[in-house]
C-alpha cells in the first residue's frame, strides 16, 4: 500500500493488539502528523535500527517524557507557523501514561497544547516482562503482582485516567477498543479536528502478557466491552457525550477464562474474586449507563421531534421491502429512511443479513458502522410507536 | 563526525516476519467472501489486501500466523491450515 | 554597548540576541533570574519565542529536545537537582545530535540541601555528550553563550552545549558587560539550519532502537566530534574576535605561565581570586602562574600538557570531588601527563563546596601545601 503509514515487518508478537491499535490510529490520522513515542513495546517493535515501521515523522526520547517532547514539537511547529498543516500526537503504553509519565502528561494537558495523547492500554509493563502498572486490572496476575497463597494478584482497580484527563479540562476524552476499529478511527479523527489537548485510551490485548491464544486478540477486545469491564466512552468538554451500549451484558468469566493472567481465579477459592470482578463490570454498566437505558433516551429524543409528517405503521413499513418494485424503507430510532437508491441494499437486502421493511434500530448496534451512513439518505417519515 | 542515528520511513518492510510463523497459516478460501474487509482491519501486521469479493489474501512475507483474520471472518471464508509447504512462499 | 547588568539578565539578553525560538525551564535557584528575564522579553514581544512552562526539569529538557528535533533554536537553564533530574534527557539530546544550549547556574547537590555554589552538578554530567564550558566572569559567560550556539549548530559538531556559570557569584553579580549589536550577532550566528528534522515531507524516525551491531558507532561518532571540536573551536574563536572585536577563549587561558614553575589550575569564577593571588606572589618574586580550564568537555589534553609541561608543582583546585577517588579535573590533568617522562608533582585541592567562600587565604593555603609531597585530595578551609 502506497499510503501505508505503519508498515509490516515490525517485530511485535503475533496477534499483538498494540500493533493493531497503532495501525488503526495511523490510518485515521493520515500523513500530516508528527509522533512522539514513549519507551515501551510499541517503540521497540517499530524502530529497530536501521529499520522503522513508521511512515510519518516519529521521535522517541525516553519512557516518561513523550508528552513533553510532543509539547516541544508542537511549540516548534507553532513558532514555524506550521501547526495548521501538521498535527501532533504523543503516545505510549499504560505504564508510560498512567505511571511514570503522569506528570509530563498532566503538564501537557495543563498547558493546553494542541496534542492528541494516545494511550495503548495493555494493562501492564509488557516491554520489561509483564510487571504491574497503574492500569493493571483487579486480580490480574503479573510478575510483580503474582497470585499466591495469600494473593489473587493485583489488589487494586485500574486508575481512571479518562476522568483524570477530564479533571484537567481536556477538550476531548475517549476510550476505544481495537475490536471496534471504525469507532476507534472515528474518535481519532474527531480528536484531531479539535484544537487543544485530547486524550484517547485504547484497549489493546497482549497475547504474551495476558497469556491468551494470539487468535483471540479481537474476541478478547470485544468481550471486555460486552461485559462492561472496559466502558467505551466519549467526553467532550468534560461531558459524557456517548457510550457504547451493551445489548445483554456477558458474564465476566467468559472474558476472564480466555486469559492465563486470570487462570488462578478459576478455582474454588477464586469464586468470590470473580464475583468482585463482576461487581466492577456491573458498576461500570450502572455508572456509565451502558445498558438499554442509554438507548431508550436516544429513542425518546428522536421520537420527540418527528422531522417528517408521514406516519408509518409497522404494517405499512413492512410493505416497503424493496422487492417487486416496492421502495426500500427501514426504520431507525423512530424515523423511516428511504434506502432505495443504495446498491448495498439492492432488492431490499443488506449483506444477506438485514432487510428493508423492518425496524432496524437494534440491529445497527451489530453493524460495523453507526448512523453516520444514513446521512445521504432521506428520512421519509416516522414509525408509529 | 555525524553518522545517521535516524531511520528512513517504512523500512521495516525489509524485515520478513513471515519466517516467524510456526505451523499455521491462514488459507483464504475465496468462496463465501462478502468483501467486508474485517480481516484487513484486524490484522496486526497490516498484511492482508484485496478489494472485491473473494480477492482477499495475506502477504506471507509478513503474516505471523496469529489467526485473528480467520477468527473474525463473518462467513468463515478463512481457515487456519497447517503449513508444511509454506516456507517456499516467502520470497 | 557596555551595560551594567546582573549576570542572569546579561545571559538572557544574549539568548534574546541569539533569537532562541523555543525556551523551556523549571524554577530552581539560582537559575531562575535568567528564564524570568526571558519570559518577560517574550511577554513584551521583544523576543519572538514560545516560552513553555513545564512541570519539571525532566520535561523542560524534553520540550527543548522535541523542539530542537523539529528544527528550531532552543534554550533551557537549570542547576543542581534540576540538572541531575534532567540527566536521562541530557544523554538523549546528545545521542540525537541536537544543538540545544543550556546554562547551568552551578550549585551544590543535596543532601544536605544547599543552594549555594560549587561545581558538583555539572561535573557529574560531564560524560553525557555535551560540550561543557566554564565561565570566569559575566562577560565570558555572555561570550561563551554566543560561541555555544555557533558551535552547537555547526554541521561539523551538532552537539548540545552547556555553559556553566557559578550560581550567585556570577548569576547574581552586577558587572559591566559589553552586549553586542543584533547585526553583529546575526553575522556571527547564521539561522539554524538543521541537518534533518521532524517534518511530514521527509518522515524520518528519530531515537530508534539500536543493537550491539550499531550502538558503538554512535558513541564513537560523538567522541570523535568532541575531538574534532578541539580543532574547530580556535577558528570560530578567531571569527568571534573579527565580528565582536573581542577575544574569546573557549579551551584554556594562560595567566602568567611563561616561566612559572608552580601553577594553579582551576575552572570558573575562583580563577579571579587566584589571579589576584598570582599577582601578589609574583610581586614577591615567586614564579607562579595559572591555567584556566574553560572546556571541561572536550578536555583539551594536549593543550593543557603543553601549557603545563615546564611546571614543577601543579595545584588543581576544584569545587567538586569524585567521592572515594579525587577531584575529576585533577584526574584529567594527571592524565594529560601520562606517557611523558617529565612528571611534575600534581596535587589536588577541594574547596568552595556548598558556597563556602574562596578567599585569598584559601589560595595561599594551597600554595603553601605545594612545597610538600604530592597530595591526592586536600580539603581547604576544612573545619574538622
Ligand atoms: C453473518 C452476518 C454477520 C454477522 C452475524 C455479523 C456480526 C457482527 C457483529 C456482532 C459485529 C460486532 C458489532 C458490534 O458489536 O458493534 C460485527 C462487526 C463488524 N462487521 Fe459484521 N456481521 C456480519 C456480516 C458482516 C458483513 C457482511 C460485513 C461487511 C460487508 C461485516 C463487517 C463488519 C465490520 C467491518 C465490523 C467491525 C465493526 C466495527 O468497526 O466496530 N460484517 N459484525
Ligand atoms: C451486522 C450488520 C451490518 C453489517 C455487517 C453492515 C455492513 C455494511 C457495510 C460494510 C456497509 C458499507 C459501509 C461503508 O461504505 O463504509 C454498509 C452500508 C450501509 N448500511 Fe449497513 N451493515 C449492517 C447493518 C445495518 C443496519 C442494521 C442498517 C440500518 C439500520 C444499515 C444501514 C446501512 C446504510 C444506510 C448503508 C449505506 C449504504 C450506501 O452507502 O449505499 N446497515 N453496511
Ligand atoms: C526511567 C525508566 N525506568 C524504567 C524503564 C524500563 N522500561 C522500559 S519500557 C517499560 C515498560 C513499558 O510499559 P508500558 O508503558 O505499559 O508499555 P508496554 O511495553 O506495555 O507497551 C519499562 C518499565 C525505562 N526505560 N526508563
Ligand atoms: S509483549 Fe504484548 S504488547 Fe509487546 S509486542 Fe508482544 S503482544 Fe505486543
Ligand atoms: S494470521 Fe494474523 S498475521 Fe496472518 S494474515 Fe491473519 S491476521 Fe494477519
Ligand atoms: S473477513 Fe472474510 S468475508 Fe470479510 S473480507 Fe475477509 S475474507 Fe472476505
Ligand atoms: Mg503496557
Amino acid at each position: 500500500m502506497a499510503t501505508e503509514l505503519f508498515s509490516s515487518g515490525h517485530t511485535a508478537c503475533a496477534g499483538c493488539g498494540q500493533a493493531l491499535g497503532a495501525r488503526l490510529v495511523l490510518e485515521a490520522t493520515g500523513p500530516n502528523v508528527v509522533i512522539a513515542n514513549a519507551t515501551g513495546c510499541l517503540e521497540v517493535f517499530t524502530s529497530r535500527y536501521p529499520e522503522s515501521a513508521w511512515g510519518v515523522p516519529w521521535i522517541h526520547s525516553l519512557f516518561q517524557n513523550a508528552a513533553a517532547v510532543a509539547s516541544g514539537v508542537e511549540a516548534a511547529l507553532r513558532i514555524k507557523g506550521k501547526l495548521d498543516q501538521v498535527r501532533v500526537i504523543s503516545q505510549g503504553g499504560d505504564g508510560a501514561t498512567a505511571d511514570i509519565g503522569m506528570a509530563s502528561l498532566s503538564g501537557m494537558f495543563d498547558r493546553g497544547h494542541d496534542i492528541l495523547y494516545v494511550c495503548y492500554d495493555n494493562e501492564a509493563y509488557m516491554n520489561t516482562g509483564v510487571q504491574r502498572s497503574g492500569l493493571t486490572p483487579f486480580d490480574s496476575r503479573t510478575t510483580t503482582s503474582p497470585a499466591g497463597k495469600k494473593s489473587f494478584g493485583n489488589p487494586r482497580p485500574k486508575k481512571n485516567i479518562p476522568e483524570i484527563a477530564n479533571a484537567h479540562n481536556v477538550l476531548y476524552v475517549a476510550t476505544a477498543s481495537v475490536a471496534f476499529p471504525k469507532d476507534l478511527q472515528k474518535k481519532v479523527k474527531k480528536a484531531l479536528s479539535i484544537r487543544g489537548p485530547k486524550y484517547i485510551q485504547i484497549f489493546v490485548p497482549c497475547p504474551l502478557g495476558w497469556r491468551h491464544d494470539p487468535a483471540l486478540t479481537y474476541d478478547i477486545a470485544k468481550l471486555v466491552v460486552e461485559t462492561g469491564l472496559y466502558p467505551i466512552l466519549e467526553y467532550q468538554d468534560g461531558k459524557l457525550i456517548s457510550v457504547k451500549t451493551i445489548e445483554a451484558p456477558k458474564p465476566v468469566d467468559e472474558y476472564l477464562k480466555l486469559q492465563g493472567r486470570y487462570a488462578h481465579l478459576f478455582t474454588e477459592r477464586g469464586k468470590d474474586e470473580i464475583a468482585k470482578i463482576q461487581a466492577i463490570a456491573d458498576g461500570n454498566i450502572k455508572k456509565y449507563g451502558l445498558l438499554k437505558e442509554g438507548k431508550e433516551v436516544q429513542k425518546k429524543m428522536a421520537a420527540e421531534k418527528p422531522a417528517e409528517e408521514k406516519i408509518f405503521t409497522t404494517a405499512e413499513l413492512s410493505k416497503c421491502d424493496g422487492k417487486d418494485g416496492q421502495p426500500a424503507y427501514f426504520a431507525y430510532n423512530g424515523k423511516v429512511y428511504d434506502i432505495s437508491g443504495s446498491d448495498l441494499w439492492a432488492d431490499g437486502a443488506h449483506y444477506k443479513m438485514h432487510f428493508a421493511g423492518m425496524d432496524l434500530t437494534d440491529a445497527l448496534s451489530e453493524a460495523p458502522h453507526g448512523d453516520e451512513v444514513f446521512e445521504r439518505f432521506k428520512a421519509v417519515g416516522v414509525l408509529k410507536a | 563526525m555525524i553518522i545517521p542515528v535516524t531511520s528512513k520511513p517504512r523500512t521495516s518492510k525489509a524485515n520478513k516476519t513471515g519466517t516467524w510463523r510456526s505451523g499455521k497459516k491462514p488459507h483464504f478460501i475465496q468462496k463465501e467472501c462478502i468483501a467486508c474487509r474485517l480481516c484487513v482491519m484486524v490484522c496486526p501486521e497490516g498484511c492482508i489486501s484485496g478489494d472485491k469479493r473473494c480477492t482477499y489474501i495475506a502477504d506471507f512475507k509478513y503474516c505471523k500466523g496469529c489467526g485473528n483474520c480467520a477468527a473474525v471472518c463473518p462467513v468463515a471464508d478463512i481457515e487456519m491450515v497447517k503449513e508444511e509447504w509454506w516456507r517456499e512462499t516467502i520470497s | 554597548m557596555r551595560q551594567y547588568l546582573e549576570g542572569s539578565h546579561a545571559v538572557a539578553e544574549i539568548v534574546r540576541l541569539c533569537k532562541a525560538q523555543v525556551i523551556s525551564a523549571y524554577p530552581i535557584t539560582p537559575q531562575t533570574h535568567i528564564v524570568e528575564s526571558l519570559a518577560q522579553m517574550v511577554a513584551d514581544g521583544e523576543l519572538n519565542a514560545e516560552f513553555i512552562n513545564v512541570e519539571s526539569e525532566h520535561s523542560a529538557a524534553s520540550v527543548v529536545q522535541g523542539a530542537s528535533a523539529t528544527g528550531v533554536r532552543t534554550y533551557t537553564a537549570t542547576t543542581s537537582q534540576g540538572l541531575l533530574y534532567m540527566i536521562e534527557v541530557l544523554y538523549s539530546i546528545a545521542g540525537l545530535r541536537l544543538p540545544v544550549v543550556l546554562t547551568c547556574a552551578n550549585r551544590a547537590v543535596s543532601s544536605p540541601i544547599n543552594i549555594w555554589n560549587d561545581h558538583q552538578d555539572s561535573v557529574t554530567v560531564r560524560d553525557a555528550g555535551w560540550l561543557q564550558f566554564y565561565a570566569e566572569n559575566n562577560q565570558e559567560a555572555c561570550d561563551l553563550h554566543l560561541m555555544a550556539y555557533r558551535l552547537a549548530e555547526d554541521h561539523n559538531i551538532m552537539l548540545p552545549v552547556m555553559v556553566c556559570m557559578d550560581g550567585y557569584i556570577l548569576t547574581h553579580a552586577y558587572e559591566a558587560v559589553d552586549l553586542p549589536e543584533q547585526s553583529q550577532v546575526d553575522k556571527f550566528l547564521p539561522e539554524f539550519n538543521p541537518i534533518h528534522c521532524l517534518n511530514p515531507d521527509d518522515p524520518i524516525s528519530m531515537g530508534v532502537l539500536m543493537g550491539p551491531e550499531s550502538y558503538t558507532e554512535t558513541r564513537y561518532a560523538i567522541h570523535q566530534t568532541m575531538m574534532d571540536a578541539l580543532n574547530v573551536i580556535p577558528g570560530i574563536s578567531d571569527e568571534f574576535e573579527r565580528v565582536f572585536g573581542r577575544k574569546v577563549n573557549c579551551l584554556i587561558e594562560k595567566y602568567r605561565l611563561e616561566d612559572a614553575t608552580q601553577v594553579f589550575v582551576a575552572m570558573g569564577s575562583m580563577v579571579g581570586t587566584i589571579k589576584e593571588m598570582v599577582d601578589g606572589l609574583r610581586e614577591d618574586g615567586q614564579k607562579v602562574g595559572l591555567l584556566k580550564v574553560i572546556a571541561h568537555r572536550p578536555f583539551p589534553k594536549k593543550i593543557v600538557y603543553e601549557a603545563l609541561k615546564n611546571a614543577r608543582e601543579i595545584a588543581v583546585l576544584e569545587k567538586a570531588i569524585s567521592l572515594g577517588e579525587e577531584g575529576p579535573l585533577l584526574s584529567d590533568v594527571k592524565s594529560a601527563f601520562c606517557g611523558y617522562g617529565n612528571q611534575p608533582k600534581i596535587s589536588g585541592f577541594v574547596l568552595g563546596l556548598g558556597g563556602r567562600d574562596i578567599t585569598k587565604k584559601s589560595i595561599f593555603e594551597v600554595y603553601c601545601a605545594l612545597a610538600g609531597s604530592q597530595i591526592d585530595v586536600k580539603f581547604i578551609d576544612l573545619k574538622i
